[in-house]
């Protein structure tokens, strides 16, 4: 065989070629650093992210065939039962869905009753998955909608289970979503039966959530059914997370740490639905009073306690 | 007639190689998934070293980064650290018999990872799972079947240029 090159002369070159070895590295290491704290290498990252949808568009391309394939090599059996199958899952949907309209309304009427403004409208919108790993140390999924379609960094992701995640990133056809079980993610939640208000962290496993810091006091058990308490205004509140299954003491011993399993079904969906509060207030809690009226200086109290001023109701969080 | 292989089948191995980094595997499978850039990038480092060098590993490096969404400079930095030993013991490399030349790269992927360990654990990400280390293994596995396919291809692709 005929190599090009003579290996001497290469050994030569290579001896002095540690220059350029540090210069490549100062420049990734620069670029990881811009890249961990946000800003500009953010903005970089999402228009250099278009480059890369070609990319996903292939490697996606087999799962799309044998779908395509499937469809077309289903037996009108198989279509038929699927049909019949479907259209009585869609009658209880339906129906379920009828009375949860009669609920929300009845909802909206006590809090117009309670006199809050805590009407939020829940915009929904569908997006399918783009069937490609990512980084597999790190949760995340690729959506085949991005921001023509509206899509912006935020939203949450649902499907029939529940809470599936957030998206981080916009590109212009796609978006990059974290799922809840991520370990840099977490999710304020509550539990349904006491109302206890805690937040569940990510594993890194798809099907463990980690709800740490609970007080010993605190009323949850095995088998509490834990929802989105919408604090922070990121999650619209009340869609199902998770499910406690063990309840052991942290290593303190002061503190409950709960493992919960996510409602959603993190590994196998193929649509899930973004939704985003359109309210751009938190929703959550009885409204703030307003500020007490002109602060009066107690003859022996300390004025600057009295002057310090009520932060106003509901602020939005960045 | 030209001795350098092909512009295309180098640069069309190394953006095939992209796509592997994110084709879908089954779960559990997929930590074990073989750094096939990494490898290639070997390949053509050890063979055609006037195409590829710290500039294309930088470049490829960069745009895993992209596809597969882990930190941006992240791959760029373990490519352009693995192209430079790769140079540095090219002259020996080379004439390493196929089974050598496994464990050499064996022993780089695994010096890889240990990069990339670092650099997860530097960010606040944690340790990766186990799985994670089994793919140099597989690259192991894969060196001397991808060095004979992509030694045949060049060679039927210099005897058609021949005529």
């Amino acid at each position: 065989m005929v190599y090009p090159g003579s290996a001497a002369s290469r050994l030569s070159e290579s001896a002095g070629g540690t220059l350029p070895l540090l210069a490549y590295l100062a420049l990734a290491v620069m670029l990881m650093v811009a890249d961990q704290r946000g800003g500009f290498a953010n903005q970089a990252r999402q228009k250099a992210s278009v480059l890369a949808e070609p990319v996903w568009w292939l490697a996606a391309s087999p799962a799309r065939i044998a779908t395509g394939a499937g469809e077309v090599l289903a037996s009108r059996n198989q279509l038929q039962s699927d049909n019949a199958r479907l259209t009585r899952e869609l009658q209880v949907s339906a129906s379920r869905l009828h009375r949860l309209l009669a609920v929300a309304e009845e909802n909206q009427r006590l809090r117009k009753l309670l006199g809050g403004t805590r009407g939020y409208r829940l915009s929904a919108q569908l997006a399918g998955i783009i069937d490609i790993d990512l980084d597999p140390s790190r949760q995340r999924i690729v959506l085949d909608a991005g921001s023509t379609e509206g899509v912006v960094v935020g939203q949450a992701l649902i499907d029939a289970g529940g809470v599936l995640g957030q998206v981080i990133e916009v590109t212009p056809r796609r978006a990059i979503a974290l799922l809840l079980t991520d370990p840099d993610h977490a999710i304020p939640v509550q539990v349904t039966r006491s109302g206890l208000r805690t937040i569940a962290f990510g594993t890194g496993r798809t099907d463990r959530l980690r709800l740490p810091n609970i007080p010993q006091s605190a009323d949850i058990r095995v088998g509490d059914r834990l929802v989105t308490s919408g604090i922070g205004g990121r999650f619209p509140a009340g869609f199902p997370v998770g499910v406690v299954e063990a309840l052991h003491p942290d290593d303190t011993r002061l503190f409950v740490v709960a493992e919960a399993r996510p409602a959603a079904r993190l590994d196998r969906g193929l649509e899930v639905l973004l939704v985003s509060n359109t309210l751009d207030e938190t929703e959550v809690g009885p409204d703030v009073p307003p500020p007490a009226p002109a602060p009066v200086v107690q003859p022996g109290g300390t004025p600057e306690a009295a002057a310090e001023p009520t932060p106003p109701s509901g602020t939005p969080r960045p | 007639m030209t001795r350098l292989p092909s512009r295309w089948l180098v640069y069309g191995s190394l953006v095939s190689s992209l796509l592997v980094l994110v084709v879908p595997l089954p779960a559990g499978v997929d930590l074990a998934r073989p750094y096939l850039l990494a490898i290639l990038l070997c390949y053509w480092l050890l063979e055609a070293p006037d195409q590829v060098g710290l500039g294309v590993a930088f470049i490829a490096g960069f745009s895993a980064d992209l596809v597969s969404g882990t930190l941006l400079g992240e791959q760029a930095l373990r490519l352009v650290v693995l192209a430079f030993l790769v140079q540095r013991f090219r002259a020996r490399l080379r004439f390493f018999p196929l089974w050598q030349q496994a464990l050499a790269v064996f022993a780089l992927l695994l010096n890889d990872r240990l990069i990339a360990m670092a650099i997860r654990v530097a960010s606040g990400d944690g340790v990766a799972p186990w799985g994670t280390w089994v793919s140099p293994l597989v690259g192991f596995a894969l060196w001397p079947w991808l060095f004979l396919l992509l030694d045949e291809v060049r060679l039927r692709l210099r005897e058609r240029e021949r005529g």
